[in-house]
């Protein structure tokens, strides 16, 4: 466990009872007080999450835009200062190195927040995809992120804050201060709820992570409930979900490739060899990550099982799967598990449809 | 850690009361400590026999799942049925209302731990 590396939450989370557990190279908190529980406070008060082992650049520098453009699969054509927005960073075949969330910070400048397992191979892509007019600095090490997520959030924030952050919207953000240190909010999220990104100092991160929690309708929340509510919300985890072996279109975000930029991988980003296929499980009884995926009544293997678990807030297993694509729209498939075959339905996303994450508050 | 005295115990975490020609058959605290949150149990069905050291069943968290070994031989009289609705209990009760079958006992059980042996197994286990 010495070689696993520690945000500046650990000692808080070691010292609160926390279940520890090793995640993308990090000592992370799986949980609290209960997967269940943290899921069920998430969807109806508001959770705080460690997220420090995130990987964070800053780019800058004259033509930045439109190296960043021709790099990574955003469109940055239409992404304004104060905007954040969803998308990949691919291989030459179309295949996803990493899904990302690009911030404009201005004209020429912008941070990307990246997962925590991929945030070196990232890096080093990116360099070598940018000029070297354009600077680009890996402020991981000193960037902190707690997310603050749930319907109770705004009202969280705003009270921690003493500003209104209601006219702040879905993927948006904006800069302030918290007891000094510089704070950027940004509402987005990865449990479906109406919630907010919080990045700032690594040194000032205890400092908001304890003045969260003196609000009493915030607890912590660990990795196992994220988890469960990116699920329920439909979010794909990489390593998981997404990989290198699979494109955007395959994975459903097709639609989202608009960008007019000449960027790598753009040739083969809507290739469609497999799809990756919600599924809703009869029971109670889980499909597990790489457990095969089966035409019913003892048919061949068209696919197989990238994650899946016990939906919390719907009382059923839910999944994706990885489905070969002349099968990919049938309603009906079997999970082989190890232990039973599990009859799974084609399902719509998001499986869990009262989120609160694109709310309007103003 | 709770491991009441008066049972007895598989390595694998499953516990045993002996009561006269029957057992009563659970997961003890440790295991469904391990596992977390239960949503999951899959149990035989009354009439099923149960073979000492054998699967009899499963048992699924949010996080992970696990094959329950049977303790005793012998025939399955009871299920727990509430546990189908409510796995939950098992977190909440793993040595009382998390019970989970009650057997006829075939011959009488050997080579099952005691409260004091199981404990150093968990003590390992916590390693």
């Amino acid at each position: 466990m010495s070689d696993l590396l520690k945000t500046p939450l650990n000692e808080w989370h070691r010292a609160h009872g926390a279940k520890m557990g090793p995640f993308a190279g990090w000592d992370m908190p799986i949980q609290y007080e209960g997967i269940l529980a943290e899921h069920a406070h998430t969807r109806t008060a508001a959770s705080i999450f460690d997220i420090c082992h995130m990987g964070e650049f800053r780019i800058r520098g004259a033509g930045a835009a439109a190296a960043l453009a021709a790099a990574v699969s955003h469109n940055l054509d239409t992404l304004k200062p104060g905007r954040c927005r969803y998308g990949f960073l691919l291989n030459a075949r179309g295949g996803v190195l990493d899904d990302l969330i690009v911030y404009r910070m201005a004209e020429d400048e912008f941070m990307l927040v990246v997962n925590g397992a991929c945030a070196a191979s990232d890096f080093a892509a990116l360099r070598e995809r940018l000029p070297e007019a354009v600077s680009m600095e890996d402020i991981s090490g000193q960037t902190a992120k707690i997310d603050l997520q749930g319907p109770q959030s705004v009202d969280v924030l705003e009270a921690l804050l003493g500003a209104s952050f209601r006219d702040l919207g879905y993927f948006s953000f904006r800069e302030t201060s918290f007891r000094g240190q510089p704070l950027l909010v940004s509402r987005t999220g990865y449990t479906g709820e109406l919630g907010y990104e919080l990045y700032l100092p690594w040194d000032a991160a205890e400092a908001l992570w304890e003045a969260l929690l003196a609000d009493a309708r915030v607890k912590p929340a660990g990795l196992g409930a994220r988890d469960t509510l990116r699920l329920e919300a439909g979010l794909p985890l990489y390593g998981h979900d997404l990989d290198t072996e699979h494109t955007p279109a395959e994975a459903g975000m097709g639609k989202m490739l608009t960008s007019t930029a000449d960027y790598v991988g753009k040739d083969h980003a809507r290739t469609i060899r497999r799809v990756l296929v919600p599924l809703t499980i009869e029971g109670r009884r889980s499909a597990r990550h790489g457990d095969a995926l089966a035409l019913p009544g003892g048919g061949p293997v068209v696919g197989r099982i990238t994650s899946g678990s016990f939906a919390p807030t719907l009382g059923y297993a839910i999944a994706f799967a990885w489905v070969d694509a002349p099968h990919a729209d049938n309603a009906h498939f079997a999970v082989r598990t190890a232990r039973a075959e599990l009859p799974a339905v084609r399902a719509t996303l998001p499986f869990y449809t009262q989120g609160t994450a694109r709310i309007a508050l103003s | 850690m709770s491991i009441p005295n008066d049972l007895q115990y598989n390595k694998t975490h499953e516990w045993v009361r002996l009561e006269g020609g029957e057992a009563v058959i659970g997961i003890s605290h440790f295991a469904q400590e391990s596992l977390g949150d239960i949503t999951f149990v899959d149990l035989p069905e009354v009439g099923a026999s149960l073979e000492q050291g054998k699967e009899f069943g499963a048992v699924e968290s949010v996080k992970a799942a696990g094959d329950l070994y049977a303790p005793v031989s012998g025939e399955v009289i009871a299920v727990n049925e509430a546990l189908a609705d409510a796995p939950e209990t098992v977190n909440q009760s793993p040595f009382g209302d998390g019970w989970m079958v009650r057997v006829k006992l075939a011959q009488a059980p050997s080579g099952l731990l005691n409260a004091a042996e199981y404990a150093k197994v968990c003590a390992e286990e916590a390693h």
